[in-house]
């Protein structure tokens, strides 16, 4: 059993996973802040590997990704950041990313040195399904590490039954189709993850886009078994000020602990 | 006389968008359902013959088209050869880029969808999917990057006469870059009413088949007006320039599979192919994803896609169309360069010695003429691809 598949047998309800850039905001700070969202009540963590085009993400993410590339992170200055991370990291990480800077770095020389580091799993937006099924699924699973696909209301209910099987530890579903970090209404997208629940997937589904506070917290996970904070969380720490406070306030704001 | 390797890949990319290694559909689950019903309906509707009747008809009293063939005799004469203009600088809007968005919009209708949204960088494009937009009463958005507004004033204000929002792309290099990642933001948005004019041969498949499918009418009307002129439908070498790279993807497409008909891509070299101020992407660049297909791409060691530059706004991209990247690797097309000098030189003589004002875009292909080494007996065609009324303000800093 995976990390991953062992957090949800562990806890089936409110699971709260939380992204964050590489690299931001300084680029020393990917520990600490890996380090507080595990103390503060994060159950997994989404470490997002900058890159200069961020089709997916919204401008808060982009901002953060391109102040994280500004301040000279990359692929092998983050694997040498998190090389001891299991020290004193137990929570699953999985790496969220492009395809551009992993191609360049050697996509099969990418999931070995992340299960060295001990990463658990892997979110590349931009690698569709056929490029997954034709070439990159099997390096991925030959190096033990969980592939997470995205799901969104427009994706039809066969094909989500095909990303789940091919998906490990959880699926993603998109809380509609949108870049990250725009307000969503909740009425809709609790009918796409009632719609998603009643397909009796073989894995658990985060939601994510949208949830920003405690109220959307909280209306997600009335039919899933969690959740995924990013641009918030990121909103709040591009402010500024001292990382650990920053990332409790939040979490427990979220949290409402 | 040489032989170009040629083979059926180059007009018709694999079912998943390849052209060799380069193409597919690098995208998020996001854009899965608009693309997907692009790519499994695009060949049936353009083979549609409704559709080619509007198209074609469109094409003719809205365009303009069939565009001249011009044999350009000072040009020839001074250059050791004959030298025909494929004269697409008298489309309607004043370039190529209004053949695919002729052929867009009537796909868009019959797609159901209400709202367009395209990028654009010299502008050119922009203005053909606002005029296509207002010809079909639909709404346009169009993005642009912050740098090209200021640099080619007049086509904005032309978007905004014909009803288009202008929306300016801040992110990045603010180019054609930032706005085509804007551009494709905007669509994963909004993707149930809305239609993305893509206006190169880039992109997610099956953009880069379906641009050059619509351009592809350059080389369909070269061929039967060389057949007119001088009896042969083939030229010795066609020569257009490339940024993403329709104009010579409409300009090549019927010559691809010819062995005997050399094909010349001209990229913009800036300040110096290699002076760090650039945008000779086969020469630059490295295998990579950009805006969602796989090609050549200026980029980091470590995988960042760099800031391009040219004095062109139209080729001042980090990336070039799959087709290309694949001509380019099969050693298919000839890969030459001009500088932002050379092509300014390019455009006042042309102007000066044929009385046509290139775009700045069009005047780099004329800039590698005198570097062919051409002989008596070729023929040569140049893609003219647009007008250079847009660059007015540029070539009047260097009267």
């Amino acid at each position: 059993m995976s990390n991953l598949e062992l957090v949800f047998k562990e806890k089936s309800k409110r699971i709260l996973n939380v992204y964050c850039t590489a690299g931001y905001p300084a680029l020393d700070s990917t520990m600490k802040v890996m380090a507080s969202l595990q103390k503060n009540g994060a159950d997994i963590i989404e470490l997002g590997m900058p890159y200069s085009d961020p089709l997916a993400d919204g401008e808060v993410i982009q901002l953060s990704s391109m102040k994280a590339l500004a301040n000279g992170m990359n692929i092998a200055v983050l694997f040498e950041q998190i090389q001891d991370m299991r020290k004193s990291i137990s929570i699953p990480v999985i790496l969220m990313g492009y395809m551009n800077p992993i191609l360049q770095y050697g996509f099969e020389a990418f999931c070995k040195k992340a299960k060295e580091v001990g990463i658990d799993g892997l979110i590349l937006p931009d690698l569709p399904l056929f490029e997954f099924e034709d070439a990159y699924g099997k390096i991925i699973k030959e190096n033990g590490l969980d592939f997470i696909f995205l799901v969104t209301p427009e994706t039809p209910d066969q094909r989500v039954k095909k990303l789940d099987s091919l998906s490990n530890g959880f699926l993603y579903a998109v809380s509609s189709s949108a870049t990250t970090g725009k307000d969503k209404d909740f009425n809709v997208v609790a009918q796409y993850l009632q719609k998603l629940q009643a397909l009796q997937l073989k894995n658990p589904i985060l939601v994510g886009f949208g949830i920003k506070d405690k109220a959307t917290f909280d209306a997600a996970t009335v039919h899933t078994q969690g959740a995924i904070i990013g641009s918030a969380y990121i909103q709040q720490l591009s402010k500024g000020g001292d990382i650990e406070t920053i990332t409790s306030q939040f979490l427990n704001s979220v949290l409402g602990a | 006389m040489p032989l170009f390797n040629v083979n059926d890949n180059y007009q018709n990319p694999t079912a998943e968008g390849y052209y060799g290694d380069f193409g597919g559909a690098y995208i998020p689950e996001m854009l899965y359902g608009n693309v997907e019903t692009l790519k499994t309906q695009y060949l049936q509707i353009m083979q549609d013959p409704i559709f080619q009747a509007e198209f074609q008809q469109l094409l003719k009293d809205y365009v303009g088209r069939p565009t001249p063939l011009f044999l350009a005799e000072r040009l020839s004469k001074e250059i050791g050869a004959t030298i025909y203009l494929k004269r697409e600088d008298l489309c309607h809007t004043g370039a190529h880029k209004i053949n695919n968005t002729i052929g867009q919009i009537i796909l868009a209708q019959k797609l159901g969808k209400k709202k367009i949204i395209a990028e654009t960088g010299a502008g050119q494009h922009g203005v053909a999917t606002a005029t296509v937009c207002a010809l079909k009463g639909m709404e346009c958005v169009v993005y642009m990057g912050e740098k090209d507004i200021e640099r080619q004033a007049p086509n904005v204000a032309r978007m905004k006469m014909l009803g288009a929002t202008v929306i300016p792309a801040k992110s990045g290099s603010k180019t054609l870059k930032d706005a085509t990642n804007e551009a494709i933001r905007a669509w994963i948005n909004e993707p149930n009413e809305t239609h993305y004019i893509i206006g190169s041969v880039v992109g997610p498949h099956p953009y880069p088949d379906m641009v050059a499918r619509f351009q592809s009418v350059i080389s369909e009307e070269i061929r039967k007006q060389l057949k007119e002129k001088t009896g042969t439908e083939l030229p010795t070498h066609v020569v257009a320039c490339v940024g993403g790279g329709s104009n010579a993807a409409g300009a090549f497409y019927h010559f691809l599979n010819e062995p005997t008909v050399q094909l010349v891509a001209v990229e913009a070299a800036g300040h110096g192919v290699h002076s760090g101020l650039s945008a000779a992407t086969t020469q630059l660049g490295t295998p990579g994803i950009l805006h969602g297909s796989k090609s050549i791409v200026m980029q980091t060691s470590d995988g960042q896609v760099v800031e391009p530059h040219s004095i062109s706004a139209g080729l001042d991209y980090p990336g070039i169309g799959p087709l290309h990247a694949y001509l380019y690797e099969s050693k298919r097309g000839t890969f030459l360069s001009a500088t932002d000098e050379e092509a300014l030189a390019s455009a006042f003589h042309l102007s000066k010695i044929e009385g046509i004002i290139p775009a700045l875009e069009t005047a780099h292909a004329f800039s590698v003429l005198p570097k062919m080494n051409l002989k008596a007996s070729d023929v040569v065609v140049v893609c003219l691809s647009g007008r250079g009324d847009k660059d007015l303000a540029t070539y009047m800093e260097h009267l």
